[in-house]
């Protein structure tokens, strides 16, 4: 059997990078563990060249288990991406707050990559639990390990009891799935569907999957952990959970029931769509009265995984492509604000969202690109945000699903009200105190950046869409 | 009747008692001794399935490791003797709880009695471990490996969170 190594060289770069980091930062002094970060950074960035040239790339691996096509490597370079944006915000937070742990939050945060990158190429069930299971495990670690931070041991706490629940109904859902097809290999399933019978056993077995996967994607009813964890966790890695973990999730959704379950669409269609509905609504109703703004941006994640939902229900190339479209953009934008509210909270500043009253005299720089990123997530023009929600709601109109359109349009104006409340907050109030913030070299570096792509995108999505539609091929 | 079948019936039969009287002991320590009970039964139902591997290992991780593991979690937090109005104070949903594992057992077991279920008829390998250990380093190998680390990043990850602070100030 000839195995073609070449297509899963960044998976082995990237395990190769988190062995190598955990064993230097058992050698290196523990004051002077920075270099390691932006060792790590720049491991980071040579995977993400490896994975660019790679987006052609078309095969699996081991009769099945492993799939390596363009959707699973656009995927992976948005994971590696918020991850490098995750350890450049966060090395000076890890350092100052959770002091001595600058090392394991670098490996962990690499070994939950390398969890995220083999989850959204999984091609079987096997592969795609474990794959999870990583992710997971390294998350709680990350979520726990800032012992003297408020809450993060709550937090932890909180995240292992229900990602072990869903990760149950998840795999129970996968073994009922398996008892009717009698395989746990996608293609397979895939087969035993388009022979056009369906075991009542598999309805079961869907509604546990999009159960225990509606849970990582935050999907409400499965919700309820979000803002409790994301509000305690240290802040670099909720930066982390929200657009990673979330992003990879959505990988192996889409990959799960475009690949494996397009044959009885119309079983579990109504479920997604009912979800879909309910996550944008309550997502965007619930975040108006948070005070705190970490539990904010939480319910705007959750809502803002409604919107991506939408593209699996248009179910078609212009779906995926803009659902592909919007959760890039999505990375950035929450990969801003929550960088503002790292070098915030650095700073000495709080959470609450009164404590970014005046933020604009202190630092107009922060302001600006907290700014950037809200509207962006609001979808307001010129920036990204506002193409993605665009591409979505055509994709989903093409599809004839007027009334969803109407929700999700008339949700978008309710989420306009509360971002702009920070904005209110930042511009309009005058600050507690007067003191300048001063905002250090990377972190200013990675939001300029961030805010740079954003509005760049929002101008000029050509590049991004083409790439998009593109590998939303894949699928059809 | 053959007589595995009296052997699956009889198994079930302790397996599902057992995992009752998990819930519905009153002492922790003794849920715990009923748990051991209801993991045997498990390696006793694979054993009835020819999964005779899959028997030992079950016997092994789940009555051996995992079981001490919860006892030691016991012996750790247990506050006065193990009663369970003691350790579970917040267990107030008795009858909610109730409610909804009837429901959710209804459309359960309704699903699986409609649905046909068809039995393998390929012919059991005389030497399952050889099998079992091929395939975990041929098809099986991403995730073999993939577990590898992940147990790892569980020792160092419990390590990380379970070091003591040193530096409280």
């Amino acid at each position: 059997m000839a195995i073609n190594f070449s297509l899963i060289i960044p998976e082995m770069l990237v395990a190769g990078l988190a062995l190598l980091v955990m064993i230097i930062s058992l050698l290196v002094p523990k004051d002077q563990k920075r270099g390691l970060a932006y060792f790590t950074v720049f491991g980071l960035i040579g995977v993400l060249v490896v994975l660019y040239f790679m987006l052609d790339a078309q095969g699996t691996l081991f009769n099945g288990m492993y799939i390596v096509d363009p959707f699973g490597s656009f995927m992976k370079i948005l994971i590696v991406l918020s991850s490098i944006m995750a350890i450049m915000l966060g090395v000076e937070y890890v350092e100052k707050f959770i002091t001595g742990f600058l090392g394991e939050f670098c490996f962990f945060v690499v070994f939950a990559t390398l969890g995220m990158i083999t989850l959204v190429s999984a091609g079987d069930f096997i592969t795609l639990y474990v794959a999870l299971e990583l992710m997971t495990i390294s998350f709680i670690i990350l979520v726990g390990f800032g012992k003297h931070i408020f809450r993060a041991s709550e937090a932890a706490i909180k995240y292992l009891l229900l990602s072990a629940l869903s990760s149950g109904v998840l795999l129970y859902g996968l073994t009922l799935v398996y008892g009717a097809a009698k395989t746990t290999s996608i293609n397979g399933v895939m087969e035993y569907i388009a022979q056009g019978e369906t075991a009542p056993i598999l309805v079961l077995g869907i509604i546990f999957m999009i159960s225990g996967f509606g849970f990582k994607i935050s999907a409400v009813p499965f919700h309820m952990w979000t803002p409790d964890v994301y509000e305690g966790a240290p802040t670099p890695v909720t930066a982390l959970l929200s657009v990673a973990s979330k992003g990879a999730a959505f990988g192996v959704l889409f990959r799960v029931f475009m690949h494996a379950l397009p044959g009885n669409q119309e079983l579990w269609m109504p479920i997604i769509i009912v979800l879909t509905v309910l996550t944008i609504v309550l997502g965007n109703f619930v975040a108006i009265p948070q005070k705190n703004i970490k539990r904010m941006l939480a319910f705007s994640g959750v809502a803002q995984a409604g919107y991506i939902l939408l593209g699996l229900i248009a179910f078609s190339t212009v779906g995926v492509s803009a659902a592909l479209f919007y959760a890039m953009i999505y990375v950035f934008c929450n990969m801003g604000a929550f960088g503002v509210i790292i070098a915030f909270s650095q700073a000495g500043g709080g959470d609450e969202v009164q404590d970014y009253n005046g933020l604009w005299k202190r630092s107009p720089f922060l302001a600006a690109v907290m700014l950037a990123s809200l509207l962006s997530l609001a979808g307001i023009p010129p920036l990204a945000g506002f193409f993605g929600k665009f591409q979505l709601f055509k994709a989903i109109m093409e599809q004839g699903y007027v009334w969803i359109v109407f929700v999700a349009l008339g949700m978008s104006m309710v989420s306009v009200y509360y971002y702009l409340l920070v904005a209110k907050a930042m511009y309009f109030k005058d600050p507690h105190e007067d003191s300048p913030i001063k905002v250090s070299l990377p972190i200013q570096v990675t939001l300029l950046a961030i805010t740079l792509i954003t509005l760049f995108l929002g101008i000029y999505p050509t590049p991004l869409t083409n790439l998009a539609t593109q590998v939303a091929k894949t699928f059809f | 009747m053959e007589l595995h079948v009296i052997a699956f019936w009889l198994i079930a039969f302790v397996t599902l008692g057992s995992a009752l009287a998990v819930v519905f002991l009153t002492n922790i320590v003794h849920s715990a001794l009923a748990l051991i009970l209801t993991f045997l039964g498990i390696a006793g139902l694979y054993l009835t399935l020819n999964a005779d591997f899959l028997a030992a290992v079950q016997v092994l991780v789940y009555a051996g490791a995992v079981s001490i593991l919860i006892v030691f979690g016991i012996m750790l937090i247990t506050r006065g003797d193990g009663r369970m109005a003691d350790t579970n104070i917040f267990g107030k949903y008795k009858y909610t709880a109730a409610i909804v594992i009837t429901a959710f057992l209804g459309v359960l077991s309704h699903y699986i009695i409609k649905t046909p279920w068809q039995m393998g008829t390929a012919a059991l390998s005389e030497n399952t471990m050889g099998d079992i250990a091929e395939l975990l380093f041929s098809d099986y190998v991403i995730p073999f490996e993939l577990a590898a680390i992940l147990l790892t990043v569980a020792m160092v990850g419990a390590i990380v969170i379970a070091r003591e602070v040193k530096n409280p100030k």
